[in-house]
């Protein structure tokens, strides 16, 4: 019973049902690793220990009265890192910013409120850059999170302390978010399974909005079934987000049954083979696409023309809408309030300068511009016009292939400290931008590591909008092909 | 786009946030350079494109106008900075007038 906090979510709930371990052992394993290697890694944020032992005692109780198993139980007991910008009740919920220190939820998000219904343990809380604003975790306020691979550089981000705990064994699971490749770059970065969800598939109900059209809650995993046994506890219709449509959710795990490449048809788009791109993750990309047409599938080479322009756009659209969600932050009704204001306005700037850091002063300055008077039509009407052609780029791939295989980040994990101009930071999201301003959904697996420094590498696909059976049974077959290589 | 320098000490109040001297001289070049950058979509052919707004399109989710209990009082005013009784409390908003 040693080295629970190895297993993923199918093996632990494997282990559960056979009555090798109790929950209460498994989250006491994830528990004693934590306090043992995160001080190293600095993944989370708070645990709340008690609450997970209780939750956990629970699990198992509910457990032993069950009989036959069923997918349905797949989440009992088991416990999941969650992203500190999604409300578990009781819980603190700071987005990684000083302005939310403090704060205490006063009920569960959507996801949560279905978790646990799945008897999922939702206590210890994970790092990332403040409200999601970044490719590093370096952006955090409240706590340093480093790659569990190589402790000199960063976990990637903006869900970097949900990807150093999946990839650092310190949790079973954990939950990320993804804006414009916040999941998937941070999975590549540390030997994750990263999912997007499409745009609807999950609620954002109790999730801190960044870009409100295009936020996605997704799974980070040891593999692609436990993403699916993770995303199966999560996606569905909320009435308390008008953006998730009552579209049927199909039964993931099943939709692994007899996953095969054969016969799949991958479009290879070119714009996604750049200068930028790294040399080794172009190897390790070039290698996937090779282990794909051996084992059966069709490599179709595709154009998506308006690529070019993903980024730009999405560097109008995500903080013009993270200005205005961003907002509500004002020293009014919950976190920081300033004490040296002496009026209103003073009190909102000055609450605002002392609890925000840099990044989301930028973010707010720039989204708050492109919205502004004058501005508006050439740079935010414009850009919604862009998006559309984004979007209809993918549109037209998909009427020819299955899905798309492409690079998840330019480089794999850089050093902490490295990257210090904003700009060059935004790059880091060049291939998992233009899929989100399309709202579809796409996966980053493992894939290899690099020759140099031995750092994980994934790689990414990318399939239509609530097509995630199919983009996991492709993952799927990818993996079974190159199985994942623990650190 | 004739004028694309942005006044970041403009802008900055625009968006009710104190920025330091510091901040706005290290913020006004990135800013130029993340502005340069966006400029890029002008280039771009629009004409008679419509604009996304949403990663795809639902429109009107409508449900039953049903009163339903909502949070309690005092779990929302459990994270207020400060408070008085069952309001937030803020300082005085009209100048001159009696707090």
């Amino acid at each position: 019973m040693s080295e629970l906090y190895k297993l993923g979510i199918e093996e632990a709930a494997k282990g559960l049902e056979k009555g090798d371990f109790s929950s209460v052992e498994l989250t006491r394993a994830i528990i004693d690793r934590v306090h043992e290697h995160d001080g190293e890694i600095g993944a989370y944020l708070t645990f709340d220990e008690e609450g997970a032992l209780a939750a956990a005692k629970v699990a198992d109780v509910i457990r032993s009265g069950k009989n036959a198993a069923s997918s349905s139980q797949a989440l009992l007991g088991i416990p999941v890192a969650i992203k500190d910008l999604i409300n578990v009740r009781g819980q603190p919920c700071t987005c990684g910013s000083k302005i939310l220190k403090g704060y205490v939820s006063p009920y569960d998000a959507t996801v949560i409120k279905n978790l646990k219904a799945a008897g999922a343990v939702c206590a210890g809380r994970v790092n990332m850059d403040e409200f999601a604003m970044g490719s590093s975790t370096e952006n955090s306020a409240l706590g340093r999170t480093v790659n569990p691979y190589d402790t000199s550089r960063v976990p990637g981000g903006s869900s970097g302390g949900s990807a150093a705990a999946v990839g650092g064994d310190l949790a079973i699971a954990a939950l990320g978010t993804d804006t414009g490749g916040s999941i998937r770059q941070p999975a590549s970065f540390c030997n994750c399974v990263g999912l997007k969800p499409s745009y609807g598939r999950v609620s954002r109900f109790g999730v801190t909005a960044f870009a409100s059209s295009l936020d996605q809650v997704g799974p980070m995993t040891k593999n692609v079934t436990d993403a699916a046994l993770l995303l199966q506890g999560l996606a569905g219709h909320d009435e308390m987000d008008g953006t998730t449509p009552d579209i049927p959710v199909p039964d993931y795990a099943k939709a692994l049954e007899g996953a095969t490449l054969k016969g799949v048809k991958l479009g290879l788009p070119k714009e996604y083979f750049i200068d930028g791109l790294d040399p080794e993750v172009k190897a390790i990309t070039d290698a996937a696409v090779k282990t794909c047409a051996d084992a059966g599938a069709e490599i179709v080479d595709v154009s998506l023309p308006h690529t070019e322009y993903a980024m730009a756009v999405y560097y109008i659209v995500a903080p013009a809408e993270a200005s205005a969600n961003l907002a509500r932050f004002d020293g009014v009704r919950y976190g920081h309030r300033s004490d040296k204001s002496d009026n209103v306005f003073n009190l909102y700037a000055r609450s605002r300068a002392e609890g925000f850091g840099p990044e989301v002063k930028r973010r707010i300055i720039m989204g708050t511009y492109v919205l502004s008077s004058g501005y508006y039509d050439a740079y935010y009407g414009r850009a919604l016009k862009v998006r559309t052609l984004i979007r209809r780029d993918f549109e037209e791939v998909f009427k020819k292939v299955d899905a798309l295989i492409a690079p998840v980040a330019p480089t794999a994990a850089f050093k902490i400290g490295e990257v210090q101009d904003p700009l060059t930071m935004y790059l880091n999201d060049l291939f998992t931008i233009p899929g989100s301003l399309a709202g579809n959904c796409s996966v980053s697996i493992p894939a290899g590591f690099t020759a140099s420094a031995h750092l994980p590498v994934g790689v990414q696909f990318i399939a239509d909008a609530f097509c995630e059976d199919k983009l996991l049974r492709i993952g799927k077959a990818f993996e079974d092909i190159v199985p994942p290589v623990r650190g | 786009m004739e004028n694309p320098a942005i006044d970041v000490a403009y802008v900055a109040e625009l968006a009710r946030l104190e920025l330091t001297d510091e901040e706005k001289s290290v913020f006004q070049p990135q800013l130029e350079n993340i502005v340069k950058y966006v400029e890029k979509i002008s280039s771009v052919d629009v004409d008679g494109v419509p604009p996304t707004l949403h990663g795809h399109a639902v429109v009107n989710a409508l449900r039953e106008d049903v009163v339903r209990p909502s949070m309690d009082r005092e779990e929302a005013l459990a994270n207020a900075p400060d408070r008085t009784g069952d309001e937030f409390l803020l300082p005085k908003i009209v100048e001159g007038a009696e707090s």
